[in-house]
């Protein structure tokens, strides 16, 4: 199986904090790659480092054999990563049909296309693909309504629509669950799940809820301060030392 | 129809009806009536109100869906009047090549522009747009009066070269700008019992500009590029991470309102072939700003109502005089008539802008959707309180 996403080798440093150090890692296709650790252990901004939000002081990011490093947010996302936000990025002015139509169409016409006479009521594939996602979700009653009026729960899944319905090769997923009642979660491990299986697309998943990273992840690296002290399958995670010092704060 | 939405097409019918009908609708008042001030059916006036609301709603496709808030548009209602006006001198006094070099020569500029001032957003881009416009200003008054006629202004003369009318326009007259010979100042007068109707060329010329500006902007609304530009102003930096660059999109919408700018110019110009620095200046880019606000940003008809509301306030409040209101209040005691003349003075007359600023200020605070928004969500309250029963 060949490697989706190679990190070899990244540092980040914000003033006088070493928040990433030297962090290696190998996330192979078709996988859900779960990215665990206690808070402030750096995992959102590895995450930041993927899609162009932040940039590393060093290493290197390869998607497919293609850098991510000093490219636009918009041409990493082209080339087939999506991302879903910790705190929910949407367009709240727009309804939830519109929000999911627009990386349908970003994901259909590329970074820019002028199609200023062409009715969005005639875009009807544009508009298939948006409602069958958002079916999948359980999002089907809620197509017309704005989005800035939903539940943060909601708006977790509304960005889930947002990055599936652009079908892409890689999906990076920051703490999906976080808000969601338990039915909403257990729902949302069976959609991720089915997806994983069905469309082969290539995961990573920054997650609290060990229940979400245990029914989901065949691989799981975890981060503490900066750097991954352990990366091992799911049933070998729980027992290791390490990770019991890292979460239960042996190192003070 | 015409690929709009039922509720879209009626909007456009509505906005046919309403400019077709104008000379009637806007005489309400008989000839010679205590009330006759505030007739607005006269050509010039008519055709103020459609030429702004061109150029009203050309600014709403770049703020009211992008929010980016240009205070320099009028650079390109002044680039397309000086444009206009030497097609008029250099080729022909037909006034269709006027109209469509103004609107590319002002998209031109747009181009320009807008590419540098859309490297910034909020408040640094609203600054780069109106220093801009006022170096524009202060060019066109004084370094570039080959060009623009400076202070005094650029007009048509008599010795004009018109290459394409020949020898033609040789009546000693300084001919005057025409659609195929037929003058854009000819008007037909018709007299309905004490009512007098003016129907005039120009006006229907840009009445039918206008109408052809709408359906433009209503397509563009509707369309997925229209949707990206609503995007941008409801989540910019999510939209990169979407996979759409964001620049492309907002320049598009900056040149295609400058168009509309200079649109509004070149048809102003046919109108009346006089082009001055001062259709640069700071304060017409304000206005169109203020059309836009007053008659609700992001809505499709909004702008139109918005210009219309504004040059009536200029045209009409500002002819009302002490005499009149005197006229007006004699039928009231001596003293208590003074003192409503005295409470009254200070807004009309040269106090107009007072009344518009007031209004503005109550628009803004308790209608922030405009007086659209407003009337809007009057309508849904209504109708959901009937569906309710």
């Amino acid at each position: 199986m060949s490697a989706a996403l190679e990190v070899r080798g990244v540092n980040k440093r914000f003033g006088g904090l070493q928040a990433l150090d030297d962090v290696n890692l190998t996330v192979e296709e078709g996988r859900i790659h779960a990215i665990i650790g206690p808070n402030g252990a750096g995992k959102s901004t590895l995450l930041n480092c993927f899609v162009g939000r932040l940039t590393p002081d060093s290493g290197s990011v390869m998607f497919h054999g293609q850098s991510l490093l000093g490219i636009q947010p918009h041409q990493i996302n082209q080339a087939g990563v999506s991302r879903v936000f910790q705190t929910p990025e949407i367009f709240s002015d727009l309804t939830v049909l519109e929000n999911v139509m627009i990386p349908a169409l970003a994901h259909r016409d590329g970074i820019f296309e002028f199609n200023a006479f062409k009715p969005m009521s005639r875009e009807t594939d544009i508009r298939q693909r948006a409602v069958d996602v958002l079916e999948d979700l359980g999002m089907a009653d809620k197509i017309d309504m704005v989005a800035a009026s939903m539940s943060r729960g909601d708006k977790r899944r509304l960005e889930m629509a947002m990055g599936l319905v652009q079908d892409p090769r890689l999906l990076l997923l920051d703490e999906p669950t976080a808000g969601m009642s338990r039915a909403d979660t257990n729902n949302t491990i069976d959609v991720l799940r089915h997806i994983g299986d069905s469309r082969g697309i290539t995961m990573i998943i920054i997650e609290h809820d060990m229940h979400v990273v245990f029914s989901l992840a065949d691989r799981i690296s975890v981060l503490a301060q900066g750097t991954v002290i352990v990366e091992d399958a799911p049933e070998n995670i729980k027992g290791n030392a390490k990770v019991q010092e890292a979460y239960l704060g042996g190192a003070h | 129809m015409l690929g709009l939405s039922r509720r879209d097409f009626l909007t456009l019918l509505f906005v046919l009806v309403l400019v077709a009908a104008a000379p009637i609708l806007m005489n309400p008042f008989p000839e010679g009536s205590k009330f006759a001030q505030f007739n607005a059916g006269y050509p010039d006036l008519m055709q103020r109100f459609v030429i702004f609301g061109i150029f009203a709603v050309g600014f709403n496709i770049l703020f009211g869906l992008t929010g980016y808030l240009s205070f320099g548009h009028a650079a390109f209602l002044g680039a397309g009047s000086y444009a206009g006006v030497w097609m008029l001198k250099l080729l022909t006094i037909n006034v269709i090549p006027a109209i469509v070099v103004s609107t590319l020569v002002a998209g031109v500029f747009a181009l320009i522009i807008g590419f540098i001032s859309l490297r910034r957003s909020g408040i640094y881009f609203s600054i780069l747009t109106l220093a801009f416009a006022q170096m524009s200003f202060a060019l066109a008054a004084s370094v570039l009066t080959p060009i623009t006629g400076g202070e005094t202004g650029l007009q048509t003369a008599l010795n004009d070269p018109r290459i394409l009318d020949g020898a033609a326009s040789g009546t000693g007259n300084i001919p005057a700008p025409a659609l195929f010979g037929l003058e854009m100042g000819h008007s037909w007068q018709v007299k309905m019992g004490d009512w007098l109707w003016t129907f005039n060329v120009g006006y229907y010329l840009s009445a039918l500009v206008l109408l052809v500006a709408f359906y433009i902007s209503i397509r563009i609304f509707r369309s997925p590029f229209g949707m990206m530009l609503k995007a941008v102003k409801s989540n910019n930096q999510r939209l990169s991470y979407t996979g759409i660059s964001p620049r492309p999109y907002t320049l598009a919408a900056f040149v295609i309102s400058g168009m509309y700018a200079g649109l509004a110019g070149g048809l102003m110009v046919s109108m009346d072939p006089l082009a001055g620095a001062e259709r640069m200046q700071w304060t017409a880019s304000g206005e169109v700003v203020l059309m836009t606000i007053l008659g609700g940003v992001g809505t499709l008809i909004g702008p139109v109502l918005g210009a219309g509301l504004i040059k009536y306030f200029e045209n009409i409040f500002s002819k009302i005089n002490d005499n009149l209101l005197h006229q007006w209040f004699a039928f009231m005691p001596d003293g208590l008539e003074d003192f409503m003349v005295t409470i009254i003075h200070p807004f009309v007359g040269k106090g107009w802008h007072l009344t518009l600023g007031l209004m503005f200020m109550l628009v803004v605070i308790f209608l922030p959707g405009g007086l659209i928004g407003g009337l809007s969500s009057l309508y849904n309250r209504v109708f959901r309180r009937s569906k309710a029963h």
